[in-house]
């Protein structure tokens, strides 16, 4: 089955960003495909590379940077969602005039298209969050 | 994917539900699914909005948010028929569990017993909740 999957909080104040990420490596292990994580909301903040998790604790954004190499994952944080957030690449710190980016790598920023394409291509669109 | 589903130009056309349960103000859920909608009528899709719980405060009329200092996008409910977003249903328990009819809202709303609402949940393809 051709899952896409949408993450609506944050890191570690909320379970949705483990859960989905323990979901898409299950549904990867069966056979299954994620054609795209959306993260959108306060879930924008599961894409920078700013994060510094305590060493004995997981490592949330790291471990979707991970799994995205390894099966090619497309990690989509909402532009507007990101702009409101603080989140930025290259092209929204030379855009707005920001003097440093912290998007983390395998992720980039799009438009809420991506999340309404995910839902009309995907077979599933499985949301997390409350 | 559903049999009901129709092909039109090559492209599918699904039935995308948003469900809006959360008041309009206290977290930014409302207004970023209103986002979504509103991005997302590009997409030529089959678009319904539901609005459930403490989310039919989200159409109230007379907002005014000048003492919280924050934006009043009660308005731009009122364009969604600019974009042919025309489907707008209200669950009728949630709307009398707080003292509101349909008068009280900014938009024209189909009224839906709670059967209907689930009858309506049923026949989606693709279901975001906000």
């Amino acid at each position: 089955m051709k899952f896409a999957i949408q993450v609506n909080e944050g890191p570690y104040q909320h379970q949705a960003s483990d859960t989905a990420y323990q979901f898409a490596k299950a549904a990867l292990a069966k056979g299954h495909e994620i054609m795209r994580v959306f993260f959108y909301h306060d879930g924008v903040n599961n894409g920078t590379r700013l994060t510094t998790p305590p060493q004995d604790d997981r490592h949330v954004v790291n471990r979707w940077a991970q799994l995205a190499e390894q099966h090619g994952l497309d990690l989509v944080v909402c532009v507007a969602a990101a702009q409101r957030r603080g989140l930025v690449d290259e092209g929204e710190a030379k855009r707005n005039g920001k003097d440093a980016t912290n998007i983390a790598p395998q992720f980039r920023i799009s438009g809420l298209g991506q999340l309404v394409e995910a839902g009309i291509q995907s077979d599933r669109l499985v949301v997390f969050g409350d | 994917m559903t049999d009901e589903m129709m092909e039109e130009e090559g492209g599918v056309i699904k039935k995308f539900l948003y469900v809006n349960r959360r008041p309009p103000y206290g977290t930014i859920y409302a207004w970023e699914s209103l986002e979504v909608v509103l991005i997302g009528a590009a997409f030529d899709q089959d678009v319904s909005l539901l609005f459930v719980d403490d989310g039919v405060f989200d159409l109230k009329k007379g907002q005014d948010t000048a003492g919280i200092e924050m934006k009043n996008f009660s308005p731009t409910y009122r364009a969604l028929e600019m974009y042919d977003v025309e489907k707008i249903f209200v669950c009728k328990e949630s709307l009398e569990a707080r003292g509101l009819t349909a008068d009280d809202l900014i938009i024209d709303c189909e009224v839906l017993e709670p059967a209907e609402v689930t009858d309506l949940m049923e026949s989606q393809d693709v279901i975001f909740n906000f």
